[in-house]
């Protein structure tokens, strides 16, 4: 890992916060917005460190907030919580199945409404919640693990690029032994 | 990775987080808009992209079909102009009318163009940024409509930008009117559903309620933000509340907020 991915990782959790806010195909034909920030916090606390984390917890979270009428902070603190568990236990998860990466994706898209939603009532915020607001929550959380398997192969395709290709494993050995015949 | 430096990333962004929800309401909305500025080339850009598309859609469209488009206009803006004409002359014979009764007079709407440029990510919330911000004359609680109804009200300006507080929001609430009982309520969230998006309650009407299905519903002018007679809605179904004290009736808006690009901001 270099610098650098982190930096674009924090890019494309702008990029995702504006599309969710600037695209309605999902909110006029599945009546919810699907949400890409716990998508990418997963793929972060599973390949970075606790900094990147933190800070796409910070950048994603006030940025969603900026454009939402969430008070500034509440979705910093859900998908903190989201990331800090993943890394916690990041030697436990199975990173590189596409099952394990949709069980993980379905579940931090879950996961985040209803902290979210927690946070509100506790804050004594009024948002609109209702029987739809079950539907939304699962179109939201089966997209999310949907699509995370698709944004790790994505996103592990630019972290190739922009880091040092592995070596590839030559036939040749130095310490290889030669055994050589009476001719 | 050590413990201790997980405990000290997790108390860093919580307290972070901490002070976020803990500053002032009003410097919430500043900051909140600031962050948001962030945004700004990509709402530019998203703009002209949308307009290259509409330029070159008009492009490959047939001449007869603008021909076609333009005759209608141009018969839609002469029927305008005639009744433009019939209801300046009502206008000037109700002002004068007003002036013989030394009533107070009516003022013309003051309007002002904006593009609808976000929606709120959240599925909770109902709010909009609009690309019209306080350099354009815009402030808090001015009303937000389209030429369908009413939309909502400012929330938050900045020089550039605002923000839309839209109808069915829970923290919208609007004085409103039957238009042809006279009975008055409060224009509250319905129970958001992600079918009924336009749907939201009439509240507190009496509950010897004259209200039908297709009644209008406008502003009462009662809540001292918005002026009296904004279209709302019309009336869907309506029944009684709290053992016959109270009606409540659902309104399906006229605005489809799904659809709407472009808004009008009342100026005073």
């Amino acid at each position: 890992m270099n610098f650098l991915s982190p930096i674009l990782l924090l890019l494309l959790a702008s990029l995702a916060v504006f599309f969710e806010a600037w695209f309605q195909g999902f909110r006029i034909y599945l009546g919810a917005q699907v949400h890409f920030l716990p998508i990418l916090m997963v793929y972060a606390s599973l390949t970075y460190g606790l900094g990147s984390v933190a800070a796409l917890a910070i950048v994603g979270g006030f940025l969603f907030d900026s454009l939402s009428g969430n008070p500034l902070g509440v979705t910093t603190l859900a998908l903190f919580v989201i990331g800090w568990g993943l890394a916690r236990y990041k030697g436990l998860l199975l990173r590189e199945l596409g099952y394990a990466q949709f069980i993980l994706g379905l579940a931090a898209c879950a996961a985040m409404p209803v902290m979210v939603l927690i946070e509100l009532l506790a804050l004594d915020a009024n948002p609109m919640v209702g029987i739809g607001s079950l539907w939304q929550w699962g179109i939201a959380a089966l997209a999310g693990g949907i699509l995370t398997p698709f944004c790790f192969k994505f996103l592990d395709r630019v972290e190739l690029a922009f880091n040092y290709q592995p070596v590839q494993a030559s036939a040749f050995r130095p310490d290889r032994q030669i055994k050589r015949g009476r001719f | 990775m050590s413990k201790r430096r997980h405990y000290i990333a997790f108390f860093i962004v919580f307290g972070l987080g901490l002070i976020a929800l803990n500053l002032p309401q009003q410097t919430i909305s500043k900051v909140k808009l600031a962050i948001a500025g962030v945004f700004l080339p990509l709402f530019g850009l998203a703009g002209s992209v949308q307009k290259g598309i509409d330029h070159s859609t008009s492009q490959i469209l047939p001449r007869q079909d603008l021909i076609r488009q333009n005759d209608l206009l141009q018969h839609e803006n002469e029927q305008l102009r005639l009744q433009l004409m019939q209801q300046e002359d009502l206008f000037r014979e109700n002002a004068q009318l007003r002036e013989q009764l030394a009533w107070h007079k009516q003022v013309q709407w003051n309007l002002r163009f904006a593009r609808v440029v976000a929606r709120d990510p959240a599925n909770w919330w109902r709010t909009a940024m609009i690309d019209a911000g306080t350099r354009a004359g815009v402030s808090t609680n001015m009303a937000v409509l389209t030429t369908a109804g009413l939309l909502g009200r400012i929330s938050a300006a900045n020089p550039s930008r605002s923000q839309v507080l839209l109808l069915g929001d829970r923290n919208l609430r609007v004085a409103a009117m039957v238009r042809e009982t006279g009975e008055t309520g409060v224009i509250r969230s319905g129970s958001s559903g992600p079918m009924e998006n336009n749907m939201v309650e009439l509240a507190y009407l009496p509950g010897n309620s004259q209200i039908k299905p297709g009644h209008t519903i406008v502003t009462s002018g009662d809540g001292g933000i918005f002026r009296k007679g904004i279209v709302i809605g019309t009336v869907v179904d309506s029944q009684t509340m709290a053992y016959g004290m109270e009606t409540m009736a659902r309104i399906k808006l006229a605005a489809n907020f799904d659809t709407i690009e472009y808004v009008w901001v009342l100026m005073p």
